[in-house]
């Protein structure tokens, strides 16, 4: 019988020790010490940042901020100073994207358009988080009376087409159209889904043991709602804040569009696509140019929402 | 009767002693992101004709991956990288899958550890037994299949199988579903049955009487147990031969009663020490020789849980004369449970307890599940509200306690829940999770309590550098460490553990054990020990309240509980004990 040190053969009569060697004893109980700290949102980031799509999206992300606030650091040309003689013409030095029918240069209405189009997106999906939020965790919290009311708001809110109420408010609301009000029509009837989401999430959370404990150590309600149980559960209510955010940009473009949306007089992305459909066969590529602004820029959001996505969750993690 | 004899069935007596299952040097790995992980490494046994064996060891050990490399049921990460397995003469590791699917069921059944969740529940029971014995060519569709299948579940133990058989899974206790399970498993009258931690998740009665069941079903039948287990007296009692597993190796085999009572490797040494059923065995055979306890004080370099209770049970002797810390007065909670549609029907989860603990000792609440132990501690713990009764901390009625009061009563009552994993915030880090209850009390400013942090991660004898680590890093013994440390922050007199070691490894269950032992004598704390384990209980209280169904059915000091019981129900649940009915040198 062959008995190398590697293949021990216990024989059922025979009482087999293995020798210490081989089998070391460590500590009962032992930790990588020397390994940094990490927790869901800390590995979420070790994720993300190891992913070329992150700095893409973000770099993107990023650049349209930088356009958004300081916009003057890209063209020296006034969007505003628009002369009829230059109506629909092409490309020319200094002028890389041509002109409007109006007589306005292309890339300079992209650029100050920015600083509109990101506003209401992120006004919008602000609002819409507050909310959301807010009816969200009291009602998964509180349970009880509190959930049934505030479940059956956000259920009246949720029947509404949420771009349709958009199209109505700006309807009525046709004197004062302004970057605010149309931040509050698109966000105001968007947010039942963010608090339908992050309800379930505390449903589950709210039972967990750290909860319990929490309690049971005498630490409060609120500060447990705010402290445990929402950073437990928040990570989804990211996800889709920032494919939101994605979201209201459209919404605003397409608002615009279609005439309910931001007064002609202020730039935006939307106003330009709307302008420039009248004069498509005519002079296409004053269509193209902000559309591709919009789209990339809303693209760049969806990316980066599907990244966060993918780096929150440790079972997609896992899978890869 | 709880150790099964290897009794020669008729048809199979030639075979009897022949080998039957040898694996050989087996290695399996883990693929992870850091590359191949071994989880077994090099493991070999042998597993003869109508034989029990049982690997013992922690979670981690590899001893579930071994036996589930049998049968090829490995999760998907895990490779079998070498070695052989010899099941019959024919070597498993290479066989494709069409020709295991001819093993699978029909020459080799398995029982799972859970029986929660290893019946589909939306099948009824009756169709998930007949699908195996068509699915092994025992029995044809229809009739056939439904005769076999009432048959296989009578053998099973279960009364009136024929209208159980239209039952869905639900409708089953745990006890009833792994009877099914080990029907199942047995019902093409397999050579092998792997059983997988079978009855870990059962109460110890319906652990026995279901262990006892499957011992004599496989000794009819001449068939071979490969049993998984982490309890060491319970391999001992109901297998003929122990594998010891540690890190994916084996560190030592041989017969179990040999194994037991001259443990050579120092893991297996380890292992006998902190078994908590081993040990109060032993403490009840030997407390007062002197000569056996300086032997076991030579021997052991690690914990010994015996020798933690008798150092316990002298400090205790003293305090017993103290005051009520707390005093329970006939405790009541009715819960209402809905019985479909509008009605609900009133449910007595405790029914009229009363106890009380003395000040610095330790009264442990025994019972089964569904005894309504968890609810007195949730209604000590004012995390539910009493229906009747009273409950008196420091002479404070709880009942009529709030604001204020009930903050500062809170600070003096502090609970370590059962589950390590769930009971830590994953977002604190290790740091912030232990200062949290001088945050919520407003003790100190920002560098006491840092201060505190590190005093108490001492105490708990954890490293220091833990202090920005999150749960997740750490290990379930470590996590309870840290749970007890953030109890005991705001320097409480009554610590309630509700299982608080039940989730625990052996060793480590030991270890926090001790930990909870010393921490009683250095600060003075008071107890409620809620468990199951009895084993643990003879290690840790000094009084003893056994509860069945809502009612206290006996309460005494341990010693009486356990060497004089006196209501039959008591006297079940010790004779339950894992190990109880094993000699062992002293």
């Amino acid at each position: 019988m062959e008995n190398s040190p590697n293949s021990p053969k216990p024989l059922s009569d025979t009482h087999f020790v293995a020798s210490i060697e081989e089998t070391p004893l460590q500590a009962t109980d032992s930790v990588a010490e020397d390994s940094r700290p990490s927790n869901l949102y800390i590995d979420a980031w070790r994720d993300a940042r190891q992913r070329p799509l992150f700095w893409i999206s973000g770099v993107f992300i990023l650049l349209v901020i930088v356009v958004a606030v300081f916009p003057g650091l890209f063209t020296q040309i006034d969007p505003r100073s628009c002369s009829l003689e230059f109506s629909n013409q092409g490309p020319s030095a200094g002028h890389i994207l041509g002109y409007t029918k109006q007589g306005c240069d292309v890339f300079s209405r992209i650029i100050f358009g920015t600083s509109t189009s990101l506003t209401v997106g992120i006004l919008s999906t602000v609002i819409v988080t507050v909310i959301g939020v807010i009816f969200g965790a009291l009602g998964g919290y509180f349970g009880r009376w509190v959930d049934a009311i505030l479940s059956r708001i956000g259920d009246i809110f949720f029947a509404i087409p949420y771009f349709l109420a958009a199209v109505v408010i700006m309807s009525v609301f046709v004197d004062y159209r302004n970057v605010l009000v149309i931040s509050l029509a698109i966000g105001f009837f968007a947010w039942p889904g963010t608090a339908r989401i992050l309800r379930g999430q505390v449903l589950s959370v709210k039972n967990s043991d750290y909860v319990t404990s929490a309690v049971a150590l005498g630490v409060s309600q609120l500060r447990i709602l705010w402290r445990h149980v929402l950073p437990n559960s928040i990570a989804p209510v990211i996800v889709i804040t920032t494919i939101g955010l994605a979201g209201a940009i459209v919404a605003e473009a397409t608002l615009s569009f279609l005439g309910v949306g931001l007064p002609p007089s202020v730039m935006s992305w939307g106003n330009d696509i709307s302008a420039a459909q009248r004069d498509l066969r005519n002079n296409p590529m004053t269509l193209v140019w902000p559309s591709i602004a919009l789209t990339s820029t809303v693209l760049a959001f969806v990316i980066m929402g599907e990244v966060i996505r993918d780096a929150l969750d440790p079972k997609a993690r896992a899978r890869r | 009767m709880s150790q099964p004899t290897p009794t020669t069935s008729p048809t199979d007596k030639r075979r009897i002693g022949a080998p039957l299952l040898e694996i050989r040097d087996l290695q399996v790995s883990f693929a992870t992101q850091a590359g191949m992980v071994p989880a077994v490494n090099g493991v070999s046994l042998t597993l003869l004709q109508g034989e029990t064996l049982a690997i013992v060891g922690e979670s981690g050990s590899g001893k579930t991956t071994t036996a589930l490399s049998v049968i090829k049921l490995l999760p998907g990460a895990a490779e079998i990288t070498g070695g052989s397995i010899l099941f019959d003469g024919v070597d498993l590791t290479k066989l494709s899958e069409k020709e295991l699917e001819s093993v699978r069921g029909k020459q080799i059944g398995f029982v799972p550890q859970d029986p929660m969740s290893n019946l589909n529940p939306v099948w009824r029971i009756g169709f998930q037994v007949e699908e195996t014995l068509v699915a092994n060519g025992k029995a044809q569709r229809g009739r056939d299949a439904r005769e076999k299948a009432i048959a296989v579940l009578e053998s099973a133990g279960l009364g009136d199988a024929a209208q159980r058989m239209r039952q869905y899974p639900h409708q089953f206790s745990g006890g009833m579903r792994q009877r099914v399970l080990i029907g199942i498993g047995l019902s093409s009258t397999p050579k092998l049955l792997i059983a997988d931690e079978p009855t870990s998740a059962l109460d110890v009665t319906v652990q026995r009487v279901i262990l006892d069941h499957l011992a004599k079903l496989t000794a009819e039948s001449g068939t071979s147990v490969l049993f998984i287990t982490h309890d060491l007296g319970l391999a001992a009692e109901r297998a003929q031969k122990l594998v010891v597993m540690y890190k994916g190796r084996v560190v030592e085999a041989g017969p179990s009663v040999e194994l037991l009572q001259n443990p050579q490797h120092p893991y297996t040494k380890r292992l006998v020490a902190a078994a908590p059923s081993l040990a109060s065995h032993r403490l009840q055979g030997s407390a007062s020789s002197i000569a056996a306890r300086d032997q076991r004080d030579a021997e052991s370099a690690d914990v010994d849980l015996a020798r933690t209770a008798e150092e316990r049970a002298a400090h205790a002797a003293s305090a017993l004369a103290a005051p009520p810390a707390v005093q329970v007065e006939n405790l009541t909670k009715v819960f209402r449970i809905s019985s479909g549609k509008l009605r609900s029907e009133p449910f007595t989860a405790v029914d009229s307890v009363s106890f009380s603990i003395a000040k610095g000792t330790t009264t442990a609440l025994v019972g089964e599940s569904g005894s309504g132990k968890s609810t007195v501690a949730r209604l000590v713990l004012k995390l539910d509200e009493p229906t009747s009764g009273r409950i008196v901390v420091d002479g404070r009625d709880l009942s009529t306690t709030r604001g204020k009061d009930l903050l500062a009563l809170r600070r003096r009552m502090q609970p370590v829940f059962q589950d390590p994993f769930g009971s830590l915030d994953p977002l604190y880090n290790i740091g912030a999770t232990i200062a949290e209850p001088l945050v919520a009390h407003r003790v100190g400013n920002a560098r006491e309590q840092q201060a505190r942090v590190l005093e108490l991660l001492d105490q708990v004898s954890l490293p220091k550098k833990l202090v920005d680590r999150y749960p997740n890093e750490l290990s379930g013994g470590q996590r309870q460490r840290v749970a007890i440390a953030r109890a005991l922050a705001l320097k409480p007199d009554i610590v309630v553990l509700d299982e608080a070691v039940s989730a625990l490894d052996v060793l480590v269950q030991a270890q926090i054990l001790a930990l909870l032992g010393e921490l009683q004598s250095e600060l003075d704390l008071t107890y409620l020990f809620i468990t199951h384990d009895l084993a643990v209980v003879r290690l840790i209280a000094d009084n003893v309240c056994v509860m069945r169904k809502g009612r206290i059915v006996e309460a005494a000091s341990t010693s009486e509980v356990f060497d004089n019981p006196k209501e039959q129900y008591t006297q079940e649940l010790l004779a339950a004990i894992p190990g109880a009915g094993i000699t062992l040198g002293a």
